[in-house]
């Protein structure tokens, strides 16, 4: 919940401007970018997950540093389950 | 050694405890509150504190938000939940925070409908699935989650979906440093400001930190590189008699925070007149409550709270950890009648409270895993 989990957007919702499908670390999901309605990230950018809503853009380097942060913290296993817990039973 | 290629930059690392190194050698003692949860836990899994020299103190402070949340709130939102056709959904985080009477997990083996989420979105999904059910969101979090938590409210209200409600129990973080600030025991000379929280906040709410009480903070990313670059950053500030707010995390957190996040939270909430923290008891205007344009989606609004309340048990010596007066195992109950298994302070509740922290770190040492200290 209170570490951020980086995620690359692959794809904005075609009927929905604010939920994009994100992949991160090989799972994919839908994630909320309402938070970012002031700089919309676009297909291709890395941004930083908390509880299924992008909170920052980050750069490729830094979501890969985070990534490396989790799993040095013992907390990656954790990131990946929460990811896949979004949508509730929605799985693509 | 075999741990020391997970870090990066290993010699920068090496070459950054060397700086704290020259930088503290002084007589000077130095006391520093890393104020967010997940430094906490950062700091105990890099063995952080073997590197450091003994004069550089590591306080971890109330940035735990399942560690400080009051378990009365527990009972009066399990009670909630106790009416017919209401479904209890939470993180996985609080499902085995124990209530008077239980966990939500116990609960659930009673017979309750609890689900977990991993989304405040998922939450309202699961109200449009059940519309013969009410769903309440237990609502947790600094204000890392809180911003989601609102717009998720936004969206039930736009939708006209009403058999969803929020039981807020979001907190905010400016109002319990300057309760730490405060007390009369403080003994701070520094903070390790928080890392995610500040992506929405950004660094001015910490300004009154440097400029009215004379202590440096310095916003800080969570590697092992962030940590000791942000130390080197505080000694630096407290050997010139500065005190400034600096920003270490510059890639994630700008100055000026989120705004659309700071306008979901101004939508949705306002500032409770008070609320308590569990181990620091009642802080003013550190909480947030759901505003009256969202009463129908405000849990308690909505339905008959208890408003139970639960002391926090007299022994346990959370208040004094948090304020630095204390170390974990200085504690009476430490390790003997409260572990993480059975916790009974608020700082053993949660892995990052500092005590269930410090408590499974003298089992790592035991068992040899990965640190820091190999390698600088």
């Amino acid at each position: 919940m209170c570490l951020a989990i980086p995620g690359k957007i692959v794809e904005i919702s075609s009927g929905n401007a604010d939920s994009a499908l994100v992949e991160v670390a090989g799972v994919r999901r839908k994630i909320d970018l309402g938070l970012l309605q002031d700089d919309k990230p676009v297909p291709g950018d890395w941004v930083l997950i908390h509880v299924g809503f992008a909170m920052s853009k980050i750069s490729e380097q830094d979501a890969l540093e985070q990534m490396n942060t989790l799993k040095i913290l013992g907390e990656a296993e954790g990131a990946i389950q929460e990811v896949k817990g979004y949508g509730l039973e929605d799985v693509n | 050694m075999r741990f020391v290629d997970e870090f990066r930059e290993p010699e920068l690392i090496s070459r950054t405890a060397e700086e704290i190194r020259r930088l503290a050698g002084t007589e000077l003692h130095y006391r520093m509150m890393e104020v967010c949860g997940g430094h906490t836990h950062a700091i105990y899994r890099f063995g952080l504190k073997d590197i450091l020299p003994s004069n550089i103190e590591l306080i971890h402070g109330p940035g735990c938000p399942v560690c400080v949340l009051p378990m009365g709130r527990i009972d009066d939102g399990l009670a909630i939940a106790q009416q017919p056709d209401v479904i209890f959904a939470a993180f996985g985080d609080m499902m085995r925070v124990p209530g008077t009477q239980g966990s939500p997990l116990e609960h659930k083996a009673r017979g309750m409908d609890v689900r977990i989420v991993y989304s405040p979105s998922d939450a309202l999904k699961l109200a449009r699935l059940n519309p013969e059910k009410h769903v309440m969101f237990f609502a947790i979090g600094f204000e890392t989650t809180a911003p989601s938590t609102a717009l998720t409210m936004m969206r039930a209200r736009a939708e006209g979906i009403r058999n969803f409600s929020v039981f807020c129990n979001h907190v905010t973080i400016i109002p319990a440093i300057r309760a730490i600030l405060d007390s009369p025991d403080m003994r701070l000379d520094a903070f390790i400001g928080p890392g995610h929280v500040s992506t929405v906040i950004g660094c001015r709410p910490y300004e009154w930190i440097a400029q009215n009480e004379r202590k440096p903070i310095v916003v800080s990313g969570f590697e092992p590189l962030d940590l000791l670059q942000s130390i080197v950053m505080l000694l630096r500030q407290l050997n010139a008699g500065e005190a400034r707010v600096e920003n270490q995390y510059k890639r994630v957190v700008p100055w000026e925070g989120n705004h659309a996040a700071l306008r979901a939270m101004a939508e949705v909430f306002q500032l409770r007149p008070y609320f308590e923290w569990r181990g620091l008891g009642f802080i003013s205007q550190s909480a947030l409550r759901v505003n009256d344009k969202y009463a129908e989606w405000d849990a308690e609004q909505r339905f008959e709270v208890p408003g139970i309340r639960v002391t926090d048990p007299k022994a346990a010596q959370c208040g004094e950890v948090l304020k630095g007066v204390l170390k974990p195992h200085q504690c009476k109950l430490f390790g003997r009648e409260c572990t993480p298994e059975h916790p009974i302070g608020a700082l053993m509740v949660s892995t990052e409270g500092s005590c269930a922290a410090y408590h499974s770190y003298e089992h790592r040492k035991a068992a040899m895993e990965p640190s820091l200290t190999s390698i600088a």
